[in-house]
């Protein structure tokens, strides 16, 4: 078993598969250099990032993946979660050494473990599409921040742009300390030197709020009592849609 | 100020409230003209009640003025509650607000009836007008259609609308006279039928010029109230059944009573809405639509109600035994949908997977079929060797005591509140 290091970007992941061809490795062990412990009797393999080793990669899986398993692949990549790399890894090889339509043998380990991972990031994009709530500041900027269980901003982009195309927002994670900044052109990442924390209100400072911004924080509370049935109530299914770690994020629970 | 606004909001959300529909998906209406909302593809619930269902859209009723007098509904003209009205300009202001705050994914609005069908109608219409028009807003729009209002309104409101809906209320025309002397099956059909003629001749027309507006993209849809008049089961999705099938309805609610009158025809205040039936009732309708189930395998003559403590397609299977077992790796793909405790999504990663090798039960298992349940009622390559047959019997008693049913614990009309 070979160990092979590489630097956790996408990138140097796609890399890794190209060198483990060009060195005709066999069975090849990958980590991320984040979660990598030093080992004085197997330094292991350095992988270099590489751009166009990457990209010949990533066209040749392209041409055996149809679009929704690029993007399974890409959604799997941005959770975090350090067995990831491996079963990319391992896929990108199962899917190049095989014919077209390998991916869909769900009985291969690597297979079903990507389409598993992809959609509880999936679950958790979609979750972020819902349990956003901007606050409209004094100059006019909706903003929100969040803390998600994967990195899902690269996600969120096209449905928030598409959605609001008339409005200024920023969506901001504090937990990797970037955003996404919609100037009604066009949206990008930036940094914020002061973020505001999450607090347990989670309302931004009342001085930099819009005036009404108060008014529709408390409709909005007020409607979710009203549209609730006090005959129906069922806590377990409740907590089942809206997990305790989301409460945060959300005004109607805080009222 | 805030407080008059405050105040209709809550007996105007809270009257509307019994309608459960709160559906936003299936229409196709991008963001085109650089404006606010974008109402395609699928539905997001923004929040959850505490009785858990979704919140997708801003369901609010115009007015709880009435003039109709239904027994079961919480607006009839002579109940004593605190009435209300909206104006044109707060209903916009507030789709507005809520939406730009990603609160909601866009507006149901409904009304009670007040001067007559067409002034009622006529007004809903100018909101969602004045919200396509003025506001450019591509969220969105449940519209309620009010029975009785004329053909060019209904025509005018589908121009707006993402879905119209219009509720059948009791499940049978009897049950209907009983509660509603005032109303007919009749008066639902009519425009039911004349929205979907539209909507099959606006699709017929965007098949040959492109440039056809939307009508009503995301179809529409009905509630019937079960547990209010004694009907069975099998009447039930017999209607909704006949109404999926003649109007091409996209959904059909059922909505289980919520006592709210002392009327001597009704379920007496305070007592427990039928929530395991209604559960019930949808299952079996998900069986219809997307499990090529017939309503006749599900409900006849001789086995007119669902069970409560099986579920519709479970209850199926021990009444069909001869059926089973299905071979996962060799069956029809439609068999292996009607296995009880495999959905859609597991039998196609099965039918997919198997193509490339024998599937065993550490496969199935990991693939997230229900396999305590489904085990009963498939083979697979490492099954063991079955030296008898089970009966019915047998094998519900065996899937009821492994399995840890949120039913079971309670009485059977009560779900479990913690």
């Amino acid at each position: 078993m070979e160990l092979y290091i590489f630097d956790g970007s996408l990138e140097g992941m796609l890399t890794a598969v190209f060198e483990c061809y060009r060195r005709k490795s066999q069975a090849v062990k990958l980590v991320s250099e984040v979660f990598h412990v030093p080992d004085v009797f197997d330094p292991g393999y350095r992988v270099i990032s590489d751009r166009e080793k990457g990209k010949r990669v990533w066209k040749g899986l392209c041409k055996k993946l149809g679009k929704e398993w690029q993007f399974r692949f890409y959604k799997a990549f941005l959770s975090e979660q350090p067995e990831v790399y491996q079963h990319l890894f391992n896929f990108a090889r199962y899917v190049i050494d095989q014919p077209a339509g390998a991916c869909e043998n769900f009985a291969h380990p690597d297979v079903l473990a990507i389409s598993q991972i992809a959609q509880k990031v999936h679950r958790e994009k979609h979750r972020m599409e819902a349990f956003v709530r901007f606050q409209k500041t004094g100059d006019g900027i909706y903003y929100a921040h969040i803390e998600p269980d994967f990195d899902v901003l690269p996600l969120l982009t096209e449905h928030f742009q598409n959605r609001y195309a008339d409005q200024r927002w920023i969506i901001y994670d504090l937990k990797r300390k970037y955003g996404l900044y919609y100037d009604l052109e066009k949206t990008e990442e930036i940094e914020l030197d002061a973020a505001p924390q999450m607090s347990v209100t989670n309302a931004l400072p009342s001085g930099l709020l819009d005036a009404k911004e108060q008014l529709y924080t408390l409709l909005w509370q007020d409607y979710f009592k009203s549209t609730n049935i006090q005959a129906r109530k069922n806590t377990r299914l409740h907590v089942r849609h809206v997990p305790r770690r989301y409460w945060k994020y959300l005004s109607e629970k805080q009222g | 100020m805030y407080e008059r606004i405050r105040e209709k909001l809550g007996i105007l959300a809270d009257a509307a409230k019994y309608d459960v529909s709160c559906s936003s998906s299936g229409s196709n209406r991008k963001n085109e003209n650089k404006g606010i909302g974008d109402a395609e593809g699928t539905g997001i619930c923004h929040t959850y009640t505490e009785d858990g269902r979704c919140v997708s859209l801003l369901k609010i009723l115009l007015t709880n003025h009435c003039i109709y007098d239904c027994a079961f509904c919480v607006s009839r003209r002579s109940n004593d509650i605190k009435r209300a009205a909206f104006t044109v300009e707060e209903v916009v202001e507030l789709t507005m607000n809520f939406y730009r705050r990603n609160y909601i994914e866009g507006l149901f609005l409904s009304s009670g009836i007040f001067k007559d069908a067409d002034y009622t109608m006529e007004r809903l219409v100018r909101i969602v007008k004045k919200l396509r028009q003025e506001e450019r807003f591509n969220g969105y729009i449940h519209l309620k259609t009010i029975p009785g209002a004329s053909d060019e309104l209904l025509r005018e409101a589908g121009m707006y609308a993402d879905r119209m809906s219009i509720n059948l209320e009791m499940p049978t025309e009897s049950g209907l006279k009983l509660l509603a002397p005032e109303k007919s099956h009749a008066e639902v059909k009519k425009p039911l039928k004349y929205i979907q003629n539209n909507i099959t001749q606006f699709e017929s027309e965007k098949a040959l010029i492109k440039s056809v507006p939307k009508f009503v993209p995301a179809g529409q849809s009905t509630q019937i109230v079960v547990g209010a008049t004694p009907e069975s089961d099998k009447e039930i999705l017999y209607t909704a059944n006949a109404f999926y099938q003649n109007f091409s309805l996209k959904r059909v609610y059922y909505s289980g009573y919520i006592p709210i009158s002392y009327d001597a025809r009704l379920p007496v205040i305070g007592s427990q809405p039928p929530l395991i039936r209604e559960n019930r009732l949808y299952q079996a309708d998900w069986l219809m639509r997307f499990y090529g189930f017939k309503v006749q395998e599900i409900l006849s003559d001789i086995h007119p109600n669902l069970e409560a403590d099986v579920d519709p397609k479970l209850s199926w299977a021990l009444r069909n035994l001869d059926q089973f077992p299905v071979d996962i790796n060799t069956a029809d793909y439609f068999m292996i949908l009607r296995v009880p405790g495999i959905g859609v999504s597991s039998a196609l990663k099965i039918v997919q997977a198997r193509k490339f090798n024998r599937l065993y039960e550490s496969h199935l298992r990991k693939l997230g079929i229900a396999f305590r349940k489904a085990g009963h009622f498939i083979r697979y390559a490492d099954s063991p060797v079955q030296l008898k047959e089970y009966e019915a019997g047998h094998i519900k008693g065996l899937i009821l005591s492994e399995s840890k049913s949120k039913y079971q614990k309670n009485p059977l009309n009560q779900l479990s509140l913690f």
